[in-house]
């Protein structure tokens, strides 16, 4: 677990999914690309793309809005292919845009709102409030957990 | 003392001359009067002795000096070979792979070896054997002409006359001004041994190599040519003054057989002789300090396992390169730069097969272990079984090749202490006493398949499902809905024995879920199929890590998949009226089989981009000796490609065994046929 979003300050990358913005820590990230051609990967879950040539090695790329039930839309110029670090795993994230490296006090960070009837969301570990923004603070190891994955990948054999 | 600097290649060795000796001493077993594996055991022993009385470790040198002692009884037919006998020789090689483990893990070689010493020299008292190893240090310089030949080449002589050699002798003479001499003598030597057999040759391999002779050297041959032919054959040889061959009177030697008195000097030479003559022949000269090495032995050198797997990493990347410049080259036109290209990529591919086969090793080395083990457990379990290995030949990288081992002893032992029934019962069952256990090792497409059978009691459905209601794996419902096959794989669930005694052979039944846990690790997979009454066989299913393979590009609808060559039996176009339909799977008559297809585009859910012409391309595929085809849109053609994992994230994806990447930057997905046909 990264611990550094616990003290002082962190850096995060920021992106914009639909209309919100989302931060991942920059120790996890290992660099942002431009959209390219993606190989699709048959019988795996849905948001899972497929794979990139990332200078000779083969990374999985997942769609961050299928992931998290947002509506697809096509790919467009502004979208960023974000390479991130988990448990051993390199894993690309699609996402619309990505614009911005932020510092944020931890203080800044609040538990996510927790509500009766709400989606249960376990991936994200943090609101961040700036000024008037809010900024979603993703645990990536959730993200990527590949339990999610095997059981999605479940879910469609059932199918 | 810079002692460490050979420890390794010592312990190698010793390890390699045990294993040697392990399996002509179970040959031996069998066919106790082969004078020829007692040579062989018996220069294993002295090549250990040697060596370890050159590294200081006195105790190994002890004992294999008192083997030695009774390995010469036993082929001066002074001592009677005896099961009893055999088992003490098999205890004192245990004792001396005790002692070198205990080396090779920083020990000092140090063990109480008294009693076992004691057995050899008790068993060695009880004969009149002369006493002869001290002086087999001393190998003979006398280069005598005339050729005198002792009990064991004459026994030798004598079985090829029944076999119908004829037994000559050449005497070759070089011409004077013949430079390299002993480039010529290698030359005869190999002429000679494409027609039959050296012998014997004076003066010794040794000599003759060293240039130590003056023109003439003799050579004793067995062969079914004619003395005509032979000459013929060596007069190819340039640079050779004159040959004279006649052939030996072998029939003399049988009525004059108790009056050679044999020196044991000369005997020890003509036994290493041998093996050398055997060795130039393939072309290669015993290493320096090592005389008489076990297998046919090449020229070698160790390498560290890890600059293989850097060389092989840096190639990878040349080849992902390679498949770009060919790409630019046919774009570019450039007749020059194709022509360079195209010579880059011959000298690469062969490039390609030198560093794959380095890392190849034949399951043999684990195997070789396995007969040894098989004889002390049945001997210990009271049970007679016997060992057949078959495909020992087949290659494996060397790091799958390290780690197969344990499973495989633990698959072995479960056979024999589940599987084979004892001797009594399989009597009353209508078997052979004896059980048999095979061990196969073959490829298939991109894996290599092991199988462990045995022809015993099967598997008991009923005593694994109640064990497993019992240890609380299943419930009782469950129980009687469950397919054979799937009551079988229960046998791999942790916690689960059915031995009703917990023996020390097969353990508490930890060993079968350990089994498929490390075959897993090994990114393989294990399964396990039994008739009741007839048998079980365990099939271990291996990646080769080959991680440069040669496959077919193929396209389906816009997407480019890879499918293994090594799978593909091959390609057909047919029409879409040749394609059956049986009980809802399509089929088509090819060659006269029946082959269900299976259709790409809908398995693989690709997007439609392309229409049908009516045509169908096909591809056949196979596993084992079943087969498949496979539509797909069009063929694109072969392609050497580097295989690329997934990565973690996606690790195991349904009919897919990794990816690679193309000439033009993107992804290929590699097919993998072994999923695809159940």
């Amino acid at each position: 677990m990264n611990t550094d979003i616990k003290v002082n300050d962190i850096k995060v990358i920021v992106f914009q999914l639909q209309n919100e913005e989302y931060g991942v820590s920059v120790e996890q990230v290992l660099s942002i690309e431009r959209f390219q051609h993606i190989t699709r990967v048959p019988r795996t879950a849905e948001f899972v793309k497929g794979v990139i040539n990332l200078r000779g090695v083969v990374t999985p790329v997942i769609d961050l809005r299928s992931r998290f039930g947002i509506e697809e839309k096509e790919f467009s110029d502004s979208s960023r292919i974000i390479i991130v670090t988990v448990e051993e795993m390199n894993v690309g994230l699609i996402v619309d845009a990505a614009n911005d490296v932020i510092d944020i006090s931890s203080s800044a960070i609040e538990p996510p709102p927790e509500v009766v009837g709400g989606i249960k969301t376990d991936y994200i570990r943090g609101v961040a409030k700036l000024d008037k923004r809010l900024l979603i603070i993703l645990n990536l190891n959730k993200v990527l957990s590949p339990d999610e994955l095997s059981e999605m990948q479940n879910l469609e054999e059932v199918q | 003392m810079e002692k460490n600097q050979y420890l390794d290649m010592f312990i190698e060795e010793s390890k390699e001359h045990l294993l040697s000796m392990n399996k002509n001493l179970l040959e031996m077993e069998k066919n106790p009067s082969d004078p020829l594996l007692i040579s062989e055991i018996f220069r294993s022993a002295h090549t250990l002795k040697g060596m370890a009385a050159t590294m200081g470790y006195e105790d190994l040198a002890n004992i294999t000096h008192q083997m030695e002692n009774v390995l010469d009884g036993i082929r001066n037919n002074s001592i009677v070979v005896s099961s009893d006998l055999l088992d003490v020789v098999f205890e004192s090689v245990d004792v001396l792979e005790e002692i070198v483990m205990d080396i090779s893990s920083g020990g000092e070689g140090k063990r109480d070896v008294v009693t076992i010493v004691k057995k050899l020299e008790k068993i060695e008292q009880g004969t009149t054997i002369s006493e002869t190893s001290a002086t087999l240090e001393i190998a003979s310089t006398d280069s005598m002409l005339d050729q005198q030949f002792d009990n064991f080449e004459r026994t030798v002589l004598i079985q090829s006359k029944e076999q119908g050699f004829h037994a000559f002798q050449a005497h070759i003479h070089l011409r004077e001004d013949c430079i390299l001499k002993a480039a010529r003598v290698y030359m005869v030597f190999d002429v000679l041994e494409q027609v039959g057999e050296v012998i014997k040759s004076s003066p010794t391999v040794d000599q003759l190599e060293e240039e130590n002779f003056d023109l003439d050297f003799t050579i004793t041959l067995l062969t079914k040519d004619s003395v005509e032919d032979v000459k013929a054959k060596i007069f190819k040889v340039s640079e050779i003054d004159h040959v004279s061959i006649s052939e030996i009177n072998v029939e003399e030697f049988q009525s004059s057989e108790e009056l050679q008195e044999t020196e044991q000097v000369e005997k020890s030479e003509i036994v290493e002789n041998e093996t050398i003559s055997k060795e130039l022949t393939d072309s290669s000269k015993a290493t320096e300090g090592t005389r008489g090495s076990t297998s046919p032995s090449n020229k070698t050198i160790r390498v560290n396992i890890d600059r293989l797997d850097r060389l092989m990493n840096l190639f990878e990347e040349l080849v992902i390169d390679r498949g770009r410049l060919e790409q630019i080259s046919q774009d570019a036109k450039n007749e020059e730069l194709s022509e360079t290209v195209e010579h880059m990529s011959r000298i690469s591919g062969d490039l390609q097969n030198i560093i794959l086969t380095m890392r190849m090793v034949p399951v043999e080395q684990v195997f070789n272990r396995f007969p040894r083990m098989i004889r002390g457990l049945a001997k210990d379990l009271n049970k007679k079984i016997s060992l057949n290995i078959v495909g020992a030949e087949t290659e494996l990288d060397r790091t799958v090749i390290d780690e197969i081992g344990d499973p495989l002893v633990h698959l072995l032992r479960n056979s024999m202490d589940h599987g084979i029934e004892h001797p009594s019962n399989r009597a009353s069952k209508g078997k052979p006493e004896e059980g048999t256990i095979t061990l196969k090792a073959y490829h298939s497409g991109n894996h290599v398949f092991i199988e462990v059978s045995d022809d015993g009691a099967g598997i008991d459905r009923n005593r694994v499902t109640e064990r497993a209601v019992k240890n609380g794996i299943i419930t009782v419902d469950k129980s009687s809905t469950m397919q054979d096959k799937e009551v079988y794989e229960l046998l791999f669930s942790s916690g689960f024995s059915t031995a009703e005694k917990i023996s020390d052979v097969s353990g508490r039944g930890v060993g079968l879920d350990v089994v498929k846990n490390k075959i897993e690790s090994l990114g393989g997979n294990v399964f396990v199929d039994s008739v009741p009454g007839k048998g079980t066989t365990f099939s271990i299913q291996l990646p080769l890590t080959l991680s440069i393979i040669s496959v077919m590009l193929v396209e389906i609808q816009s997407e480019t998949y890879a499918i293994p060559l090594s799978s593909i039996i091959e390609t057909a176009i047919i029409k879409d009226e040749d394609i059956l339909v049986v009980h809802n799977q399509k089929v088509i008559d090819f060659r006269g089989k029946v082959v269900p297809l299976i259709d790409l585009t809908s398995f693989f859910d690709v997007p439609k981009s392309k229409e049908n012409n009516g045509y169908q391309s096909i591809v056949i595929v196979r596993k084992g000796d079943k087969i498949a085809g496979l539509v797909v849109n069009s063929f694109i053609g072969q392609k050497e490609i580097v295989l690329k994992s997934l990565g973690n994230y996606l690790s195991s994806v349904f009919a897919i065994s990794g990816a690679t990447i193309l000439g033009n930057g993107q992804v290929a997905l590699i097919l993998d046929c072994n999923s695809l046909i159940k």
